[in-house]
């Protein structure tokens, strides 16, 4: 009796568990992305028919660029940040976690910030084309190889290596033979991710790449928002979508891979301070050569919220305070507005991404392949074309009683669908890492699966929920694709308001768009420094 | 039933203010007839990001009408119209203010918009009302002209560019920026003005000469003015002319601290075509008579003597005044160029692809 009782509880819990991440992921996910797609293949284009769209030169072009520039600038990527990974992987320094933070900041700021950033920065000679482009994407994505490759690495036994060594490899051949088919499933999910976030980038292309340079993205955003072509957009969204798909599905078996591999040692027992000066000047070498690489744009930003006239002052940030004609609210207010939306959108992302996350660590052998697609059909958000999306969500949620596209609310939840994905990915590798004996034992005991959830994987997941929270915070805050289709003009987030800002003229307007922008690298340099004090190695790698 | 009734004690009220009766008159007529609670209490303006309004012009409207004006911005103009024609029938708003006499077509084919005649349309000049069904209302114009940069001639000695034409001589190589007319609005404008001087025979000629002297062409207008361009005060651009608007150079003054004594830009008359922009009541909208009073209100002199300095644009109405800084910085272009709006309606989209093949292939 006892035992059906539990048995239906952990039913029920599983379908919980399940059910409410799918079923968010439909209503606010699948449902607008599918209302979209299909009244775009419903309508009539201008450019003809699915297989014109299909055959045009034009549109081959732009797949072939989309394909091109994702692998290179998944290749810079990698090799700006892979020193960086193996430096914070070895030597334990003052200010380590420090680093870590700073170079999670480019991450999740506004690409509109970066993108103009990149164009103060970069000669007129260079601004306009493909090597800008990789350079502002490599830019973006360096914290997600330092950080997935660095934690990886700073969990393998060093002692490999040594021994390597003391049979006589060189540092080459031991790197090559030893440690990269060890690193190899933490490098390729890395590049995975990269690829796909450069694939699917819209506003660093947008508006790095000028009108020449188009990605599948920046081509739907013609069609759709600027020719009102929605047939050719359709067409174009369900071509990304089958790259994404793919991308996401080899991602997803490489990091289970990684959580095979994960029998990590304690950074504590890995990392040592440099020794000599050829350590000293690895570590400084390549901290600095990332340091200028990272800061030397977000210098910049720093330096133009602070220009006036030909001086310098406070002008920008004092003009804060004042209503303007750019916003129906103050800056400050848009500030107040974002930390608001983002909470709620934290709030959201943790209780679906943490149910998601038990679901899936939760599973046994024979769910592995179950909770391995939760978590792809999770991370295809990431990956979806942000103005289809936003798109989708104005025709979907149009009638009573779902009349939801202008409820402030429906912000937060289009921020979390990008949250989320990181939640899970934080949050299920720590669960999968507790000792499934803990739990045995709790059930022995007479704990029903309730209870040994609360008093065994909860406390245990704590941490790694705090780490996921800080992110899914960052993230949130800087989320603009989609958010700018759906805030509400009296509540504008940060990166609204400084899009806002830049798109007026006048020195004072642009001074202020300067000013919110570190503004928000502030915050988001707090939050992510907040998250790496209660980061543990448990915590998932990200 | 009864929603009916007060509708018509609305229209009543309405009725009041067209006839001039005092504020309170019309309040303590509202008074009377509420109570009813069916009665849309706000009007939504759906509009694009550049859509200024001080607030006490905000608040005359809200006082007169009894009405809360919710603002609904939605993107550049191009964005704004596209989500229009998504949402048609079924609108996220009352009135939308912001299509562009250039894309006005696009409006209308779309059966975006209900007719309404303002009678304040009697104030405002023939050349303006591009509708003959008044489905579209003007509401302000401006001039998309080329825009120099006074100090970049001056200090290299150089006269400024003085016609199109110029620009396509060899001392002006490298130095225009120009937006795509596939995505921007001013873009589109100073296309159609070289359409307009140099006919459907010579446009593309022109345009090839510009681009082996060297154009520069981005994507919207604000990285062209506050990123490309040497002479906005944001300046940090390298080319010293633009496509902008004939009002941009009280923009520098106005929005400079301290206040220069002479705009640092200047504007070249024989390139400036006029924008009409446009406003329409959303059909499917549940506050028809809302609507119908936001757009006099648009007409409507307190209105039109905002939108100079809150958007750099120039009224509709004839008897609006324009502020001192207008009269003195900004500059009004003797006689812009022209097209016909049909020829436009015909040939915008064959021409902005013709322009495409020119210019960035």
């Amino acid at each position: 009796m006892d035992e059906g009782r539990a048995a239906l509880s952990t039913t029920a819990w599983r379908t919980l568990a399940y059910g409410l991440p799918l079923a968010f992921l439909a209503l606010f996910f699948a449902f607008p992305l599918v209302a979209i797609l299909e009244r775009g293949l419903r309508s009539e284009g201008r450019s003809g028919s699915a297989v014109d769209v299909l055959t045009d030169p034009l549109t081959v072009d732009v797949v072939w660029f989309t394909v091109w520039q994702a692998a290179a600038s998944t290749a810079l990527t990698l090799a700006l940040a892979l020193p960086a990974a193996y430096v914070l992987g070895r030597y334990a320094f003052p200010g380590r976690a420090l680093v870590r933070a700073l170079v999670t900041v480019p991450f999740v700021l506004p690409t509109v910030v970066v993108a103009l950033a990149f164009l103060a920065v970069l000669p007129e000679s260079l601004e306009r084309g493909r090597l800008a482009i990789l350079v502002a994407h490599a830019f973006f994505n360096v914290a997600v190889v330092v950080r997935i490759v660095g934690t990886f690495w700073a969990g393998l036994d060093p002692r490999l290596s040594e021994a390597a060594a003391t049979l006589g490899a060189g540092p080459w051949r031991s790197f090559r033979e030893v440690t990269l088919p060890l690193l190899a499933p933490a490098l390729a999910a890395a590049a995975a991710l990269v690829f796909l976030f450069t694939f699917t980038s819209f506003g660093i292309v947008l508006i790095l790449g000028g009108p020449s340079y188009s990605t599948i993205e920046t081509e739907i955003y013609n069609e759709a928002v600027r020719i009102f072509d929605l047939h050719a957009a359709a067409v174009l969204a369900l071509v990304q979508l089958a790259f994404v798909v793919a991308v996401v599905w080899v991602a997803t078996r490489l990091e289970a891979r990684l959580a095979v591999a994960g029998q990590a040692l304690p950074e504590e027992d890995v990392l040592r301070p440099p020794r000599g000066w050829r350590e000293k000047a690895l570590v400084g070498g390549s901290l600095g050569g990332l340091a200028l690489f990272l800061g030397l744009p977000l210098a910049v930003l720093v330096q133009r919220s602070l220009m006036v006239g030909d001086g310098y002052g406070f002008d920008a940030y004092r003009a804060l305070a004042e209503p303007t004609g750019a916003l129906l609210a103050t800056p400050w207010e848009a500030v107040l507005n974002s930390l608001v939306y983002a909470a709620a959108a934290t709030a959201i992302a943790l209780t679906i991404g943490g149910l998601a996350a038990f679901a899936i660590a939760g599973a046994g052998e024979q769910e592995t392949r179950r909770g391995r697609l939760v978590e792809a059909l999770l991370t295809l958000p990431l990956g979806a074309s942000a103005v289809m999306l936003g798109f989708g969500f104005v025709i979907a949620f149009d009638t009573a009683p779902i009349d939801f596209r202008s409820e402030p609310w429906i912000v937060p939840v289009v921020q979390a669908l990008v949250a989320i994905p990181f939640v899970v990915r934080i949050v299920a590798p720590t669960l999968r890492a507790i000792d499934d004996r803990q739990r045995e034992a709790a059930a022995v005991l007479g704990a029903p699966p309730g209870r040994v959830l609360r008093e065994i994987d909860v406390p245990i997941a704590g941490r790694a929920l705090g780490v996921a929270a800080g992110f899914a915070f960052a993230i949130s805050l800087g989320e603009f694709g989609a958010t700018v289709f759906l805030a509400r003009p009296d509540s504008p987030t940060l990166p609204v308001a400084i899009f806002r800002f830049l798109g007026r003229p006048g020195e004072l307007n642009t001074g202020r768009a300067y000013a919110l922008a570190v503004i928000l690298m502030i915050v988001v340099v707090l939050s992510v420094l907040l998250v790496e004090q209660a980061r543990t190695r448990r915590s998932g790698w990200f | 039933m009864r929603k009916r009734q007060v509708t018509d004690c609305y229209k009543a009220a309405v009725a009041g203010l067209a006839r001039g009766v005092a504020l309170f008159v019309i309040a303590v007529g509202l008074t009377a007839c509420g109570g009813g609670g069916e009665k849309p209490t706000s009007v939504v303006l759906v509009t694009h990001d550049s859509f200024v309004i001080s607030d006490d012009v905000k608040r005359v409207f809200e006082e007169e009408s009894g009405l809360a004006l919710t603002i609904l911005q939605a993107g550049d103009a191009g964005e704004v119209l596209s989500k229009a024609l998504l949402t048609a029938g079924n609108p996220q708003g009352d009135v939308l203010f912001g299509v562009d006499s250039n894309l006005l077509s696009r409006a209308i084919d779309g059966d975006l918009f209900e007719p309404y005649e303002s009678q304040l349309l009697e104030g405002v000049d023939e050349r303006y009302q591009l509708d003959p069904e008044h489905r579209a209302t003007p509401i302000d114009h401006g001039e998309v002209c080329l825009n120099y940069d006074r100090t970049w001639f001056a200090e290299r000695d150089l006269a400024p560019p003085d016609s199109l034409d110029d620009l396509a001589e060899p001392p002006y190589e490298g130095l225009l920026v120009a937006e795509n007319p596939a995505t921007s609005t001013p873009g589109l404008a100073f296309l159609l003005a070289t359409i307009a001087r140099y006919g459907e025979d010579g446009w593309q000629d022109y345009w090839r000469m510009l681009r082996e002297n060297d154009v520069l062409v981005v994507d919207g207008w604000e990285e062209a003015y506050n990123v490309r361009f040497s002479g906005s005060s944001s300046g940090t651009g390298e080319r010293p002319i633009v496509v902008s608007y004939a009002s941009s150079p009280a923009a520098e003054v106005i929005f400079r601290s301290p206040r220069p004594e002479r705009a640092p830009t200047g504007v070249v008359a024989d390139s400036c075509i006029r924008q009409v922009e446009l406003a329409g009541i959303l059909r499917g909208t549940e506050n028809e008579e809302g609507a119908q009073e936001l757009i006099d209100f648009l007409l409507s002199r307190r209105f039109q003597e905002d939108v100079p300095l809150s958007m750099f644009v120039y009224p509709v109405v004839r008897d609006a005044e324009l502020p001192p800084e207008f009269q003195r910085f900004a500059v009004v272009p003797p006689d812009p160029l022209e097209l016909p709006p049909e020829e436009i309606e015909a040939n915008r989209d064959r021409w902005v692809d013709e322009w495409t093949r020119v210019v960035l292939r």
